[in-house]
């Protein structure tokens, strides 16, 4: 791959002379070598810069003062008025992570939006890997049901959030539905264990057709001998899921479930527009961090800034974990 | 984390189905007749549950009543397209599909056109900083919401671009730009570096040769990287409800959620725009979904 992207650029690299040349000429070599290289991507280099970097560092920056819409920089009517927080350090991390009722204010949420990903990727790719194996069948009709099975996927969240809303409200068409079944109704909207409940089955719901659609293109790139060969070696159909099928999903798979966690992790939508501000309990790290800065008046900027740095900082770790642990797999496969 | 749920739920056990599950008696060409009963049970039953939500949202849109809803019973008497022709003449409802249009298509053009050459450029070229600029674009997809939002918030506010489309375009740009650009290399990954080669012989400088050769072949590319970023922009709630604060500015995310708080939650009209609003995203989603996953796949295994 390197020699072919050299040639397409035309050069080529570590030219085979024994001098070191001064650091001058290196300059100048390297701006030779690559300036369209930096060329075509400093657009997107000043985008993100303005657009990313800026507002990162001086959400940092919110993050040790104590901001809140009391004392920023507001205009009202025709008055400008000066912005009066002050600095206080790492005083917001740590009253959000050893302060007084820190567990209900955070670890509690921590530890629900932890189960809130396990579980509904867990769902997302259970389900899906199931329903792409059933499609990847000879199967009368597997065109249509493929297109319906897709529905959730194309219609936007925030339309059928407030679809499964109805059908969870009191006296909505699912706790009728248990009625006539003699069987219990909960309260899904107001109650906290079955808003938890009613976030994960809408989020698995709207979750499965993007696993399912990538498995299902996954499945139809495995080579068809491969399953010949087990299956003249005798290999029963869970013999050939567990060692011909999953091992050779393992591309799409990792990748799939890495944008499925963070996706999940980061889903506003689903729990803001199903509970709006009436489940305090049922709100994952996100929510909870946007209530904290828009959902409540006075708006504490400061900590739902250090709320989002928090975030992310969890996401990046748990991306380099991820990364790491597929590429030590890939170093064994190779030996 | 699945993939561990999976061996973990698959131990090397007896060699056969565990019971409850499907027999997935995948003989090729053929199915044993049982394996393909219970295979079209299962799957019309998710496609019920699939369908059910949507369809139950229609239904509930055709009934006059705002309380309908409680009593699905009583529509099938009274069905009308009553609720259709009040949104579409007495709501916001157009003003809402402009400036949700406008910063959908603004997201979209920018986004693309931003991303095109530095998706070629890391496609194409290895240059110092190259791993590090990957990893930011990687990073930069997974910002949560909560990152961005207050100083966000700020920045436009102090530029007085809060409920303006264009602030909310810029807020969309910062995660659509590393979005496309990513997708974009996996996209310029498929074409054969020969292409570039034969361009560079005849004498084409490198953008030349990007112009001319590859973004005319990379439409398809294009296209999905346009779409995905003009359906996150199109459903995208937390930003759109924090900084469009006049009711006329709407994008459809937030007008959906006004029936609720300010009608004294008009359900029946609020179904009736949601169906309006779901058919053309819809319809046009199923137009390129198989490219869209291929995209997103590929984009993310080759990094």
């Amino acid at each position: 791959m390197t020699v072919a992207i050299d040639r397409a650029t035309g050069k080529r690299r570590g030219e085979p002379d024994g001098r070191r040349p001064g650091p001058l000429t290196r300059l100048r070599q390297t701006y030779q070598r690559y300036w369209y290289a930096y060329a075509m991507i400093a657009p997107v280099i000043v985008v993100l810069g303005v657009l990313v970097v800026y507002p990162l560092v001086r959400g940092f920056y919110l993050t040790l003062t104590n901001a809140n819409s009391l004392n920023s920089a507001r205009t009202i009517g025709v008055n400008h008025i000066e912005a009066t927080y002050e600095f206080i350090g790492f005083d917001n991390y740590a009253d959000i992570l050893w302060g007084p009722t820190s567990y209900d204010r955070f670890w509690s949420h921590f530890i629900w939006t932890i189960l809130w990903t396990a579980l509904c990727v867990t769902l997302h790719y259970v389900i899906g890997l199931g329903l792409a194996l059933l499609l990847n069948q000879k199967l009368r009709g597997r065109t249509f049901y493929r297109l319906i099975l897709v529905l959730p996927w194309a219609v936007p969240t925030f339309v059928t959030v407030f679809g499964w809303r109805f059908m969870l409200a009191d006296g909505g068409v699912i706790n009728a539905g248990l009625e006539a079944l003699h069987l219990p109704t909960p309260l899904w909207l107001e109650d906290t264990f079955w808003q938890r409940f009613a976030a994960i089955m809408v989020n698995t719901w709207c979750g499965v057709p993007f696993m399912m659609v990538s498995l299902l293109g996954g499945l139809q790139s495995i080579d068809s001998t491969l399953y010949e060969a087990a299956e003249m070696d005798g290999a029963t159909a869970w013999q050939r899921l567990r060692h011909v099928t999953l091992p050779g999903l393992r591309p799409v798979s990792s990748t799939v479930v890495l944008l499925g966690v963070i996706w999940t992790f980061n889903q506003f939508a689903v729990i803001f527009l199903l509970f709006g501000d009436t489940a305090p309990d049922a709100q994952i790290l996100v929510t909870w961090a946007y209530y904290l800065g828009f959902g409540q008046q006075p708006r504490d900027f400061a900590q739902s800034a250090a709320y989002g740095m928090l975030l992310l900082a969890i996401l990046i770790v748990f991306t380099s974990v991820y990364r790491r642990w597929l590429n030590r797999d890939e170093q064994q496969f190779a030996i | 984390m699945s993939t561990t749920t999976v061996k973990t739920t698959a131990p090397s056990g007896p060699p056969v189905a565990p019971g409850g599950a499907p027999r997935r008696a995948r003989r090729r060409g053929e199915n044993s007749p049982a394996g393909a009963l219970a295979s079209h049970a299962i799957l019309i039953v998710a496609s019920l549950v699939a369908l059910f939500p949507i369809a139950w949202l229609v239904f509930l849109s055709l009934g006059p009543d705002k309380d309908d809803y409680l009593h699905p019973g009583r529509i099938f008497g009274k069905m009308t397209l009553d609720n259709y022709s009040f949104v579409l003449q007495e709501t916001s409802f157009f003003d809402w599909l402009v400036s949700t249009l406008v910063v959908s298509l603004g997201t979209t053009v920018i986004g693309v056109l931003i991303a095109a050459t530095t998706g070629y450029a890391v496609s194409r070229m290895r240059f110092p900083g190259y791993r590090k600029f990957m990893w930011v674009l990687l990073v930069t997809q997974m910002f949560p919401v909560a990152v961005l939002m207050v100083p966000m918030y700020e920045i436009l506010s102090e530029l007085r671009l809060i409920d303006s489309y264009l602030g909310l375009i810029l807020v969309y740009c910062s995660t659509a730009v590393p979005y496309c650009a990513w997708l974009l290399k996996g996209y310029f990954d498929t074409i054969p570096f020969e292409i570039d080669e034969a361009g560079r012989v005849d004498g084409l400088t490198p953008f030349g040769t990007f112009a001319r050769l590859i973004l005319p072949l990379a439409k398809p590319g294009l296209a999905v990287a346009a779409f995905y970023s003009f359906i996150t922009a199109f459903g995208e709630v937390a930003f759109a409800s924090t900084f469009m604060l006049s009711d006329t500015k709407y994008t459809f995310a937030v007008g959906l959620q006004s029936f609720v708080s300010e009608h004294d939650a008009q359900r029946n009209l609020m179904a009736a725009t949601a169906v309006l609003v779901a058919i053309p995203v819809s319809a046009f989603f199923y137009l390129v979904q198989r490219n869209l996953v291929t995209g997103l796949t590929a984009g993310g295994t080759k990094g």
